[in-house]
């Protein structure tokens, strides 16, 4: 609080540049750095796609292993993602508000939806190991199938999981006041990044896999 | 008086993050229509990857709030993004090599 009297990253960027001032973007370091991260890890997850889609291409035998109930799976963790999206901006905006109660319950809401999605997915992961899907072997065709599915989306799914824990200790922070709107903000960033990412895996290595591509 | 119109606008953001919200459900409900039908490869990727930047976008403008943030964040951030993606393009099209060059 005395931090804003004194001037947030608004009043800093209006000062001139020799009078001390000058944040070019007027945001605070924890959320420039937080978007710094998201650039970096945008990047590490594109080059995942891109060597899936190399191998993928190269490929003269690709497995298209996912029935209808797979896509439906993969569609319903869509939705979940999606909507835990949703559950963080009411916590951004509840925090924004000053409302701790209300940031607490739409984190606890958020953090759901990402377990009931880390659920779905590690359910699919053990129908596709018991099929016989393994990193470099699978019953239906090119072996690097196994290894290109597992690595993007566990990695993916690391991520969800590491978000699931952040909020928690954003949540828990929040409701004995350690926390400000800021941080609340940054946790939101972080998380709708891991949704974003799955907006490129869903149509990727799911729906282009279907069994009538 | 600040305080005021602080309030009104995150109250006037509610609706649009639902909107946000219908939009993406929609094009994820189109995306899979999309993928039943009888395209060819090429355009079904066209197609899928044009709603996923879609999506991409609203997430990033409305959820991540870079809409509202100055200019000069995004202008920082994202160049730098699509010049190290397109920059994992050049070797690309040794996939396409290496599928024609296949011993059949």
């Amino acid at each position: 609080m005395a931090k804003e009297a004194i001037g947030g990253p608004d009043a800093l960027a209006r000062e001139s540049v020799w009078s001390g001032g000058g944040s070019p973007y007027a945001v605070g370091s924890k959320k420039l750095g937080m978007w710094l991260f998201i650039v970096s890890d945008a990047i590490t997850f594109s080059a995942l796609l891109i060597a899936y889609s190399f191998v993928r291409v190269a490929s003269a035998n690709w497995p298209l292993p996912f029935e209808w109930s797979s896509i439906l799976n993969a569609t319903i963790m869509t939705t979940v993602l999606l909507s835990s999206s949703v559950t963080m901006v009411m916590g951004v905006r509840a925090a924004k508000l000053g409302d701790r109660g209300g940031v607490v319950k739409w984190l606890l809401a958020t953090m759901l939806g990402g377990v009931l999605f880390d659920v779905l997915h590690i359910r699919e992961w053990l129908g596709l190991i018991d099929e016989g899907v393994r990193l470099f072997k699978n019953p239906w065709g090119d072996p690097q199938f196994g290894a290109a599915f597992f690595t993007l989306t566990g990695l993916h799914m690391t991520h969800v999981t590491i978000g699931v824990v952040y909020l928690g200790v954003i949540a828990w922070g929040t409701s004995r006041a350690k926390y400000s709107a800021e941080d609340v903000e940054v946790s939101g960033l972080y998380w709708h990044f891991v949704d974003l990412v799955w907006m490129f895996i869903f149509p990727l290595v799911y729906l282009m896999s279907n069994k009538m591509v | 008086m600040h305080e005021s119109s602080e309030h009104a606008h995150v109250e006037g953001s509610k609706r649009v993050f639902m909107m946000v919200w219908g939009w993406l459900l929609a094009l994820t409900a189109i995306e899979v229509v999309l993928a039943y039908q009888r395209l060819p490869i090429k355009v079904m990727l066209a197609l899928l990857m044009t709603l996923s930047i879609i999506k991409a976008s609203l997430i990033i403008s409305y959820f991540m709030h870079l809409r509202y943030e100055r200019r000069s964040l995004a202008l920082t951030l994202m160049p730098a993004l699509v010049f190290v993606v397109a920059m994992m393009f050049v070797v690309f099209p040794d996939s396409i090599r290496l599928y024609l060059m296949k011993p059949k």
